[in-house]
């Protein structure tokens, strides 16, 4: 069974929405608790950057199966200046920001699958999971 | 003109209006334990009263410095009536019930009507969206006030024991509110002088790279301030978090409960709790 939802992420109180439904959504899912806490942890960055680098955009949270064990897809996408160096904005400690430089790279610690798209100019698209 | 038309009807015929306009008020059904029949027709006598004297000074230009004491009085309304709990439906209903009333007069009366309904449509209009926005206004302070006040509820810094203090953080840290806590931290340690903070996180759902950047920068600051800080409450899942998003905490001291925590401050100071002995 398949259940998606879409949140708008335009405000800083629209992060605090999204941590509250990925965790309901990973809950549902019966993902462990540390399993919960990496996926809403990973959501909180990702929409962080998404707002404060993008400029706001949407959350697409789906619980769902993946090769038959229950998980969590999560889509955040901003339609902000998009990154030009993939490789560099991956990479610990760099941030164009003041940030601790860790959102992007330690969000795709805590997740079981993680893809990065971005276009200059094209804003940018993760898409993270974790199962079961 | 039409609006100096709709000025005179509406003086000539003010006191028959007002009775009218009540009964529409009392049919519509307003609760009667919300609003009782004086306080109708108060509102209404006032209203209707600044209502003649504004359309015939100023126009039908609500922006008009002459519409101002119908503004204000549309405000309180609003004002008392998001405060007490009354639908939106029902606020904005008072000033639109007053059009039935109106448009039987202009009926009656031997001007352009359609020119004269228009005119009193497009005014009452206006009216009915200004009391809705005044009705949004009100309620959105109330949500404002509440926010504030939570955000100093859940920032507590308490002494535990001279020169340890403690805070207690629940919920979600968002800039604001750790903006608070390290200012109010900071504070406090200079005003009780005290050698020992103990940042509690158990009641934190959520530790990312923002929260651990705040939580660092906080506990930098106070080390120059000459305080030592403890990080306690750091839940399982939070620490394999933590340890998978790679932050570092470097030489920060963490206990895993506030006990704990409180523990290490005594000892620290050299303290030492002894049980009284049975029978002593």
């Amino acid at each position: 069974m398949t259940t998606t939802e879409t949140l708008p992420l335009k405000q800083e109180t629209d992060i605090v929405t999204i941590r509250q439904r990925v965790r309901k959504a990973a809950e549902d899912a019966r993902l462990g608790l540390v399993s919960q806490t990496k996926i809403v942890t990973a959501a909180s960055e990702i929409a962080r950057n998404g707002l404060i680098y993008g400029g706001g955009g949407q959350c697409l949270i789906e619980r769902t199966q993946r090769e038959g064990r229950a998980a969590v897809r999560l889509v955040i996408i901003d339609h902000g200046p998009g990154i030009a160096n993939l490789e560099q904005a991956m990479t610990d400690g760099y941030t164009s920001g003041n940030g601790l430089g860790l959102g992007l790279s330690g969000a795709r610690r805590l997740v079981d699958a993680f893809e990065i798209a971005s276009q200059p100019g094209q804003g940018t698209s993760v898409e993270m999971w974790k199962w079961k | 003109m039409t609006v100096t038309v709709l000025a005179e009807l509406l003086q000539q015929n003010e006191t028959a209006l007002l009775d009218r306009w009540i009964a529409v008020q009392r049919a519509a059904g307003i609760d009667p334990n919300r609003l009782d029949d004086r306080s109708i027709t108060d509102n209404a006598r006032d209203l209707l009263h600044a209502l003649v004297r504004a359309i015939s000074e100023g126009g039908d230009d609500i922006e008009h410095p002459q519409w101002r004491p119908v503004k204000q009085l549309l405000e309180r309304l609003s004002h008392v009536h998001s405060q007490q709990g009354f639908p939106p439906t029902e606020t904005a209903t008072f000033v639109l019930s007053l059009k039935e009333p109106l448009f039987r007069l202009i009926q009656k009366s031997d001007g352009n009507t359609i020119e004269l309904l228009w005119a009193c449509t497009r005014l009452f209009d206006q009216l009915g969206l200004f009391t809705m926005q005044a009705y949004m206004a009100s309620r959105e302070q109330v949500i404002r006030e509440q926010q504030e006040s939570m955000l100093e509820l859940s920032t507590p810094v308490v002494q535990l024991w001279k020169g340890v203090l403690a805070v207690p953080l629940i919920g979600s840290l968002d800039s604001n509110r750790t903006q608070v806590v390290m200012e109010a931290l900071l504070q406090k340690i200079v005003d009780t002088e005290s050698d020992i903070a103990i940042i509690d996180i158990t009641g934190v759902p959520t530790v990312d790279t923002m929260v651990a950047q705040h939580l660092l920068k906080t506990i930098t600051a106070a080390k120059l301030m000459g305080a030592k800080c403890i990080i306690s409450g750091i839940r399982p899942q939070i620490a394999a978090t933590i340890v998978h998003l790679g932050v570092e905490l470097g030489d920060v001291v963490t206990k895993a409960s506030l006990a704990d925590a409180f523990q290490l401050a005594l000892r620290e100071l050299n303290v030492r709790l002894v049980a009284n002995r049975l029978g002593a």
